[in-house]
């Protein structure tokens, strides 16, 4: 079946970008606009309008006595605080909560949309070297998913190259200078080798999908009975898998971990997993319910959406394990230098900390418990859209913590940066999807996958 | 459930000319026939070992703790590096039935009743020791939050001790009934077989009456998948309260953050090399060849290879994060894993897990069943190892220099561990004489789609009536 990507779309596409552009452009613009010389103006200005703070600093004086919990509070750029003699200033510190904020923002989006295409490659490939029999038919969409993993890679790198210490403090010499625990790491954590590592990690990432495509594609022209296409595919798939394994973890502690320099959990790269990973399943269903709904996937049937919508489900589940695990622990353990993560989330962020796990867990847990459910497609589409939201926030809470502190919200400039991602993922992935016919027709199961009925 | 198509690259899962009465009486003969003389000779040796312990226990239990080897530091040793081995072990059975049915995985079906036997047998003996390695194991009924004549005294709900209390208990109960469930057709099978009115009572008695109408398969069929979506994250949470048990401390090597899954991808690892030890021989004594063929044992090699690969990856993270968090006594502790005094068992932990099942990605060597019995034991060695380790490095040495020590067991500590052993023995060697070890069912179900002599009838374009 042949899918061309509609003018409607691109330029529906096209126009997310442009309004997300417009959005992060002015969200660079806002935040530059309270600098050194109006900051002491601006937090006058804010206390006076915000009723909290209002009665509870009359002065700028005040404030200043508040400022060393403040900063206590945020752990990432406490960094800063916890050195003597370089103490910021309250004022410089909310400057520079307020200049991360639209690099933080954008690196946020950036990164969601690129985890969604690195989780559905990594599906893909469980899919291809567990020999699964239903999903074939929704391989080609899965491969249009994943043309997004080299693009969006390259861009989370590039903000990180741009944004610098806006996002990642040892980035900051400054700060390393002063902060021994930053130092003793710095043999990993430097700039040059972060890049070199990232780079390592996007290499295989979309040197494997390449070779998978093309191998699937080639497949579809094969004879009958050649598989040979079909076993490399399915031998670079167990490769890949082990290299995703590694890697995974590590760009998890590099992309996201590292924000906050003085944290460290075990588990962190496996809930990252479990986070990119939900995320990618949903998208194949939403994609592929989009594309069934304009009557392209004829051999699409709703026992595949139901197995699609029960792995949403059941990897809904999982995180929710994971999240618990390590929340609990740090909570129950109570070990001051890991616990600062969570109290900072917990006071500053408690709506999105909490309302993520209700988002994540329960709506997925009540809306796709019934099996009937799971296989109406809008039902698996709003499922799916709260899914995609909560997991958003998932990642907002791992970043903006770091590097706005509370000074978070989520305006223009957070909701132009998924607008223009929003906007590139389609353009590129629906572009994508019109290369190659749909049905990977010569794979060794699909007549199995086209017959499949649960 | 299945489509009726399968694809012709698809190997057969029974081999052999069977039809479905051949299953029946394969599966029956060694519950029919009688026991000969090399199973009474491992019955009497597995029994004497449980005696033994028996003896261990009840010397434990009169005299006290102290004829341990514990000491003030090392207060947890061999009891609970036991219990988590075997309450590791008990997890494939419960992986194999739930997990794989979840996954729609056929293969499952020669194994899933022996290791749902297994799980049963091992969770019986990790039971033992959370009780026998208490200082007043009579006042045990004091973990139960009844009500009582102190005012009403409860237990604390903040104890991972108290969760493993909850968490082992409904894991036991709930593999029992599911493994149940699925023996009343198989039941009712050698009921119906059964010449000798003795064993044909006892099988009417445990058989519930099933008579296999079409509305009690649809039941069975919808408890069974309620069963298998309720046990699956059962099997996780049992294995995450144990690994609890230790990550809720502030021990370092103790406290981090992926014990949680790292623990229950280690009991799939090791739950696996289990099943993979006992079903290599029981293939060969109770001539199920052709059910459990080479590609089930394959698979499972599989399945260790990849567990075995997650956990290696765990170690690799807990090694980079101790060095990165910079904390001193986090670094210390693995330092003091790989060249302290225990570095011999640390290095058997490494290369029995993570080098071992990296064997399987060679073809020849998963394919062969004596390679891959000689792994699973290796692998079942180096996850004792990986407990001990885990427990007793950490132990041995933390915070402070003047409580370091070392531990060594005494002859009770390792005679109770024998005679668990021993104890396992005898209920497994039981079963096999008494259970049907094969769901037929449930083998029937699959035998047209991926028996040998149905799938070679499709592919020449043969009709399958009247093969029946």
């Amino acid at each position: 079946m042949e899918y061309k990507i509609s003018n409607r779309l691109r330029t529906g596409a096209i126009i997310l970008m442009i309004l997300g552009a417009l959005g992060v452009g002015y969200g660079f613009i806002d935040s530059h606009s309270v600098n050194e010389d109006n900051i002491v103006e601006f937090l006058a200005n804010e206390s006076h309008h915000d009723g909290e703070h209002a009665t509870e600093a009359q002065g700028v004086e005040e404030v200043h006595g508040e400022s060393t919990d403040d900063i206590e509070k945020d752990h990432g750029h406490g960094a800063e605080a916890e050195v003597e003699g370089h103490e910021l200033s309250h004022e410089e510190h909310v400057l520079h909560q307020l200049h991360n904020r639209p690099y933080a923002a954008l690196y946020v989006a950036a990164f969601f949309f690129f985890m969604i295409s690195l989780g559905v490659l990594a599906f893909y490939a469980i899919q291809y070297a567990a020999q699964a029999g239903w999903s074939p038919v929704l391989f080609r969409v899965m491969e249009g998913i994943t043309s997004y993993v080299l693009p969006g890679g390259l861009i989370v790198l590039l903000i990180v190259l741009v944004a610098d210490s806006h996002i990642f403090i040892w980035m900051d010499e400054n700060v390393v200078a002063h902060d021994a625990l930053i130092q003793n790491k710095s043999s990993w954590l430097n700039k040059t080798w972060f890049m070199i590592r990232g780079l390592i990690f996007l290499g295989g990432w979309s040197t494997y999908r390449h070779f998978s495509r093309k191998f699937s594609v080639a497949q579809d022209l094969a004879d009958i009975n050649d598989n040979s296409n079909f076993k490399k595919n399915f031998r670079i798939s167990a490769a890949f898998l082990v290299f995703y394994i590694y890697t995974e973890s590590m760009m998890s502690w590099d992309w996201i971990m590292s924000v906050d320099p003085h944290w460290f959990s075990t588990l962190f790269g496996w809930y990252v997993f479990a986070s990119m990973f939900v995320s990618g399943i949903t998208v194949i269903a939403l994609v592929t319910i989009y594309l069934k709904s304009k009557g392209l996937l004829e051999f699409v049937n709703d026992s595949h959406i139901h197995d699609l919508a029960k792995f949403m489900f059941g990897i809904s589940i999982f995180w929710t394990y994971l999240w618990f695990s390590q929340f609990m622990l740090i909570w129950y353990a109570n070990i001051p230098e890991e616990v600062t993560y969570f109290v900072t989330r917990i006071e500053d962020y408690n709506l999105p900390f909490f309302g993520m796990v209700a988002l994540n867990f329960l709506f997925p847990l009540l809306l796709l418990m019934n099996s009937d459910y799971k296989r109406i497609p809008w039902f698996v589409v709003m499922a799916g859209v709260v899914i995609l939201f909560g997991h958003y926030l998932d990642i907002f809470n791992m970043i903006m913590p770091a590097t706005v502190g509370d000074r978070w919200f989520i305006g223009i400039p957070e909701i132009g940066s998924m607008l223009f991602f929003a906007g590139l993922f389609i353009f590129i992935v629906f572009t994508s999807l019109g290369k190659h016919p749909l049905l990977a027709k010569g794979n060794p199961f699909i007549k199995e996958s086209e017959h499949f009925h649960y | 459930m299945a489509s009726h198509y399968e694809a012709p690259i698809r190997r057969p899962l029974i081999t052999g000319e069977k039809s479905f009465h051949d299953v029946t009486v394969d599966v029956a003969r060694p519950v029919e026939g009688k026991a000969n003389k090399a199973w009474w000779i491992v019955f009497s040796i597995a029994l004497v070992a449980f005696l033994w312990g028996i003896g261990c226990i009840i010397y434990t239990v009169t005299t006290g703790i102290g004829v341990w080897g514990l000491n003030k530091t090392v207060n947890w040793a061999w009891d609970i590096t036991n219990f988590v081995w075997w309450v590791g072990i008990g997890h494939a059975g419960t992986l194999i039935s739930a997990v794989l049915l979840l996954f729609r995985q056929k293969w499952r079906m020669a194994i899933n009743r022996s290791a749902e036997a297994m799980t049963i047998f091992a969770v019986f003996q990790a039971g033992l020791f959370p009780i026998i390695h208490m200082g007043r194991p009579w006042l045990a009924y004091w973990v139960l939050p009844i009500p009582n004549q102190f005012g009403s005294l409860w237990v604390n709900f903040n104890s991972p001790l108290l969760w493993d209390v909850f968490a082992i208990s409904t894991y036991l109960s709930v593999s029992l009934v599911f493994w149940w469930t699925g023996l009343l057709p198989d039941f009712a099978m050698l009921r119906d077989r059964a010449v000798r009115p003795f064993q044909k009572k006892i099988y009417a008695l445990v058989s519930f009456g099933w008579s296999g109408r079409a509305k009690d398969w649809q039941r069975f069929e919808e408890v069974s998948l309620v069963l298998a979506g309720l046990a699956t994250p059962l099997v996780l949470s049992v294995h995450t309260i144990v690994s609890f048990d230790f990550a809720t401390s502030i021990v370092p090597g103790w406290h981090t953050t992926i014990f949680p899954p790292y623990f229950v991808a280690g009991a799939i690892f090791s739950g696996f090399a289990m099943v993979n030890t006992l079903l290599i021989i029981m293939r060969k004594v109770c001539n199920l060849e052709d059910y459990i063929t080479v590609q089930h044992i394959e698979l499972m090699n599989i399945v260790i290879m990849l567990t075995g690969s997650i956990v290696g990856v765990a170690y690799i993270t807990e090694l980079f994060i101790a060095w990165y968090s910079g904390v001193e006594y986090e670094q210390f502790a693995f330092l003091n894993r790989a060249t302290g005094p225990y570095w011999w068992a640390y290095w058997c932990m490494m290369s029995f897990n993570v080098f071992s099942p990296q064997f399987m990605w060679f073809k020849k060597l998963r394919t062969s069943i004596m390679f891959s019995f000689f792994i699973s034991i290796v692998v079942n060695i180096g996850m004792w190892f990986e407990r001990f380790v885990i427990i007793v490095t950490s132990l041995h040495r933390d915070y402070l220099p003047s409580s370091w020590t070392m531990f060594s067991p005494t002859f009770v500590d390792i005679g109770i561990f024998i005679g668990t052993i021993g104890f396992f023995f005898v209920l497994f060697l039981l079963y096999s004489r008494t259970f049907p070890v094969i769901a037929q069912a449930e083998v029937k179900t699959i035998l047209k789609s991926s028996g040998e002599r149905y799938k070679r009838i499709r592919e020449n374009g043969d009709s399958l009536s009247g093969t029946g």
